[in-house]
């Protein structure tokens, strides 16, 4: 249990500007947890799309627009040169295949990305790979084949524009678009 | 070694042509172990004219890092044609070889360019052409002029004629573009507000594939250089790229994840259904012909960190080419096929390498520490790759022995991707 915390602190932390403000800190991130667990409830997205200074883009009812659901947070980083879903992921992944799970018309596009080193042919075949990375593991969780797209920019889209390893850090990602977002 | 910096800029003379486009300028850092001193003699009757073929010649040959213009200044009368050529004020200033010739008007606007090639020291003649042109192809002529002075004084084929691709990137617009070897008259293929990338000349030279990312996913265009019609070629589900032709420019491999990974196929030069080629459980791309199009390179990730392995298309059989090192990446056959050369990772450093089939011997060409997407010239002699400098893009070549450097850099965008094209038939 520490270890999800710890996991979607990581995640939190990570997902830039989704969050307002007022919601940093520890709060909502207990709330998460039945997100989790029970994906596509509405009720757990009703309850925090009302929390005071929300932004009102947050449509109550679809946890996937709510701030305070771990739904809305839509990116997995790695290691250099890695493929593989860390730990610190898994949770995220889950939440969203049993979304996809639960909501069959719902449709996904995973974004592969990587850092700036190397060659671009290889790393737009690695950004796929962490595409289908995080596809393998939504499917695992019970998303259907058919819901998932998988795609890479390499690195040919870096969200940090930087040079150094935080920039870099921070461009190995694969990015989740929900059709309609 | 001498550290020989010669500046061509280019800049002139262009900006109201071709202002719009990223104008390529070539600097020569480090010159040929020997260099041929030459003397180039301006051309009589060029001065009537606003381009001076003479000049072009002398930049070309200077340019290739093999050739060492010595100053013709203060030969009078200048000589036109061999037979007034004295070979002693040639010889005494240090030069092999003698160039001279002509431009004359005709009366249909057309000029006919005239030279001759001369050895001073043997006092023979080793080359005299004529060409009837129209002013637009004073360029074009000096090239092929240049190409015949190469040709005979080092034995390798000249790629002055040739052509270049690549991409050039200016805040958030690509641009793809063609131009000469030398930079000049580049032409815009596509622009986009998305990436481009991976351009690769058909081996006619009529057609280009690439890379465009507009629909927000890597799928791969051929477009015709001379209609500049394009056709989709592959556009699967999942990522579509690394486009190599085929020689007999028929059919292309690209890279598809449609059957779950990154994995080599052959598909039409105008699209169709796909054969796939490769079969790994992890990243199969980069696939490059060889010039007998009996096999092809590629990279794969397959024994754990990515490497280049040689697949036998006949056999199928495939063959570990790199062991040095963790990333070995982006191979290119040269094109007598006895080699290839190939990125490589040392420490935090991606260098462009050349590797031997026969002896297995690698050679690293480059010093820079982001050098990516080697393209090699079709005489083999010089490999064209994309570098930085100060955070921009540049292109930069480099010769097959690793002597001779060049960079070419565009005034306000990032450059990178080239591609150079095939000789012209």
């Amino acid at each position: 249990m520490n270890k999800t915390l710890i996991a979607l602190l990581a995640a939190l932390a990570l997902a830039a500007c989704s969050t307002t403000p007022k919601q940093e800190g520890g709060a909502p991130v207990d709330e998460r947890n039945p997100a989790a667990t029970a994906p596509g409830a509405a009720t757990s997205g009703a309850g925090q799309g009302s929390v005071a200074g929300t932004p009102s883009q947050a449509r109550p009812g679809n946890p996937l627009k709510d701030p305070g659901s771990i739904l809305s947070k839509r990116s997995v980083y790695f290691d250099f040169d890695a493929y593989a879903i860390k730990d610190d992921y898994k949770s995220l992944l889950e939440a969203h295949g049993k979304y996809l799970q639960a909501n069959r018309g719902a449709h996904l596009t995973v974004e592969g990305n990587t850092d700036e080193r190397g060659s671009r042919e290889y790393n737009i075949a690695l950004g796929q790979r962490r595409a289908d990375a995080a596809k393998r593991m939504m499917m695992l969780y019970g998303a259907s084949e058919a819901q998932i797209d998988t795609v890479s920019f390499g690195k040919e889209k870096p969200k940090n524009p930087g040079h150094d390893e935080s920039a870099w850090a921070e461009n190995r990602r694969d990015d989740l678009a929900y059709r309609g977002d | 070694m001498t550290r020989l910096v010669i500046r061509i800029l280019l800049a002139f003379c262009c900006a109201a042509a071709f202002g719009a486009h990223a104008q390529l300028t070539i600097e020569i850092i480090g010159g040929g172990a020997t260099t041929i001193p030459i003397a180039i003699v301006p051309f009589a009757g060029e001065s009537n004219y606003p381009l001076g073929v003479s000049g072009i010649v002398g930049a070309d040959l200077s340019r290739s890092g093999l050739f060492r213009l010595v100053d013709p200044g203060g030969v009078v009368p200048r000589p036109a044609r061999a037979e007034d050529v004295r070979y002693g004020d040639w010889t005494g200033r240090g030069a092999d070889a003698v160039v001279v010739g002509s431009m004359t008007a005709l009366p249909d606007g057309r000029a006919e360019v005239r030279f001759t090639l001369l050895d001073a020291v043997k006092q023979a003649q080793l080359a005299s052409f004529s060409y009837v042109v129209p002013p637009a192809q004073f360029r074009a002529t000096a090239h092929r002029i240049a190409d015949v002075i190469y040709e005979k004084l080092t034995g390798d084929v000249g790629v002055f004629s040739t052509r270049i691709a690549y991409v050039a990137k200016q805040g958030a617009r690509y641009e793809l573009l063609v131009a000469d070897a030398d930079g000049y008259n580049p032409q815009s293929i596509v622009t986009s507000r998305e990436p481009l990338l991976s351009p690769e000349w058909s081996p006619d030279g009529t057609r280009i594939a690439y890379v465009s990312m507009e629909n927000r996913k890597p799928v791969v265009y051929v477009q015709s250089l001379t209609t500049g019609a394009r056709q989709l070629v592959a556009n699967f589900r999942g990522s579509n790229s690394a486009p190599s032709w085929s020689p007999d420019g028929s059919k292309l491999a690209v890279t598809l994840s449609k059957d779950g990974s990154s994995q080599i196929y052959l598909i039409g030069a105008d699209g169709g259904s796909a054969q796939r080629l490769s079969t790994s459980s992890g990243i199969d791309t980069e696939a490059t012909f060889a010039p007998d199009g009996r096999s092809i390179l590629f990279t794969s990730d397959r024994g754990g960190s990515p490497q280049i392995y040689r697949l036998s298309l006949s056999s199928g059989a495939i063959e570990r080419m790199t062991y040095d090192g963790n990333y070995n990446v982006s191979p290119r056959f040269l094109p007598d096929g006895k080699g290839f050369v190939f990125v490589r990772r040392d420490g935090g450093r991606l260098n462009i390498a050349l590797q031997d089939f026969a002896t297995r011997q690698v050679q690293i060409l480059t010093q820079g520490s982001l050098d990516e997407s080697p393209s090699v010239a079709p005489n083999g002699k010089l490999i064209l790759y994309a570098s930085e400098v100060g955070g921009r893009g540049i292109l930069a070549a480099v010769s097959s022995d690793g002597r001779v450097k060049q960079r070419l850099t565009a005034t306000a965008s990032d450059v990178r991707e080239p591609a150079w094209g095939p000789l012209q038939k």
